[in-house]
């Protein structure tokens, strides 16, 4: 990245009027919460994987989440992986797209999910695991599997509730690889609330309103001729978030895999910052109305 | 289909079509009549007449300070006088009504014109950002203005003009 735009982000990055995110903790499941209209959030994630007959490998993924209106949220990301004795290489993008139909908050509330990705076979990053995705997948060499092109599209139906604090939210994967593939499947689970209810009369950081903590559960459920968990992976994932009242959001989140076929650990950690009104600092750069 | 350009058309739809598109959501027009608060007239009767638990916690105003400085300021304004995305919500139409129709209208957003849903907020915080809302009462400047906010909030509207938050 060329030095002036690595100032630009960082200088966009500090100088943004602070707006405290209110973040689940989730890393993989998405719930109903969309990005508020016009803030841009930029995330920063790395997952940590343990690989049995391989090298152990580092994913990494920067994420750009843009609201483009209060019913519409999309996102770009940026993808690689080190693998460690071996290299490291970036591996793809991906453009993902959330649209709630319904206007109102309802006790299941519904999300549309869909996503193009243009990656390469070497991608670790864990954002989803569909299909037959098993460990022993992610144990060929980088040099091999960045040879392989996966142009695939994804679709999710979000179901997500929120109640008495908490948030429950399920997620129903359907993915099909543009080759001759066929469509595979997958899910994800999370149950979260704020360590505390109410907010503080006073300002603090370290308040237990600021943490959220939770759990996730995603795993592969095979594909359209081999549907169901044979030869699929499946993971549980504690997690907390700590939104800090200066704008910054933290997420650590190990996880675990629930069978043979799955990593035995993933380590996942994150930072984010949101700034509001990017659009319209934007769209007053190119001469809009602010 | 080469990466450069596929990256490039990601580049452009993200930055190009949700900025236009958030441009005409979100900017409310120049004239913030009496339907920018139609949305409170939305309000069941059953959520209307919903009390505020924390209506005599004595931490609740702070805390609900504390809460809009941090979510609600950007789009209304540090007083809450109104901003460049949301309306003013020391209108009397909103300081007149009740503090369940406040509630719902933060608990379910108007999101067809630019406000979120706050469910996100537990319960009890969005109680504390309704307390801190009614406890600013009506702004002077703006009091002539809303009682016919208020008045025309209360009849329905024909031609309900954008609200891009409340």
């Amino acid at each position: 990245m060329p030095r002036f735009c690595r100032f630009a982000l960082l200088a966009l990055l500090l100088a943004a009027p602070v707006v405290r995110a209110q973040e689940n903790p989730y890393i993989v499941a998405y719930s109903h919460n969309l990005e508020e209209p016009g803030n841009l959030e930029i995330e920063y994630f790395s997952t940590y994987g343990t690989q049995r007959g391989g090298n152990d490998f580092h994913a990494f993924w920067a994420e750009f989440e843009y609201g483009a209106t209060a019913w519409w949220t999309t996102e770009a990301y940026l993808t690689g992986q080190t693998t460690f004795n071996d290299s490291t290489v970036f591996t793809g993008f991906r453009w993902e797209n959330r649209i709630r139909p319904l206007q109102h908050e309802h006790f299941i509330n519904p999300v549309l999910y869909f996503e193009y990705e243009n990656k390469s076979g070497a991608d670790k990053i864990f954002k989803e695991v569909e299909g037959h995705d098993v460990e022993s997948d992610f144990s060929v060499s980088n040099a091999l599997a960045r040879k392989e092109h996966v142009h695939e599209v994804e679709f999710k139906l979000i179901l997500s509730s929120n109640y008495k604090g908490w948030n429950f939210t399920q997620n129903t994967i359907a993915s099909k690889n543009l080759t001759n593939v066929p469509w595979e499947f997958g899910y994800a689970l999370g149950v979260s609330r704020p360590l505390a209810m109410k907010a503080s009369a006073q300002r603090c950081t370290f308040c237990r309103e600021h943490f959220a903590a939770g759990f996730e559960m995603y795993g592969g459920l095979g594909d359209r001729y081999t549907f169901g968990l044979r030869d699929t992976s499946h993971y549980l994932a504690p997690g907390v978030a700590w939104n800090l009242p200066s704008g910054w959001t933290l997420r650590l989140s190990p996880s675990f895999g629930l069978n043979d076929n799955s990593h035995r650990f993933l380590m996942r950690w994150g930072v984010s910052r949101e700034i509001p009104g990017f659009g319209q600092m934007v769209s007053r750069l190119f001469g809009g109305r602010s | 289909m080469n990466h450069r350009a596929v990256f490039l058309f990601v580049a452009i739809a993200l930055n190009v079509s949700p900025l236009s598109f958030a441009q005409k959501q979100n900017v409310p027009a120049p004239d913030k009549g009496p339907s920018v608060y139609a949305e409170l007239d939305k309000a069941p009767e059953k959520a209307r007449a919903k009390r505020n638990p924390l209506e005599k916690d004595p931490d609740a105003v702070a805390a609900g300070r504390n809460l809009f400085e941090e979510h609600c300021a950007e789009c209304h304004g540090d007083t809450a006088e109104g901003g460049k995305k949301g309306p003013s919500l020391r209108a009397g139409a909103v300081q007149n009504a009740t503090p369940g129709t406040i509630f719902w209208v933060l608990t379910n957003g108007v999101v067809r014109r630019g406000m979120p849903v706050w469910s996100k907020l537990p319960e009890p915080q969005r109680w504390q950002l309704v307390r801190y809302l009614k406890s600013l009462g009506v702004a002077p400047a703006t009091s002539p203005a809303s009682a016919s906010q208020l008045s025309g909030a209360a009849a329905p509207s024909s031609s309900p003009r954008r609200l891009p938050g409340l």
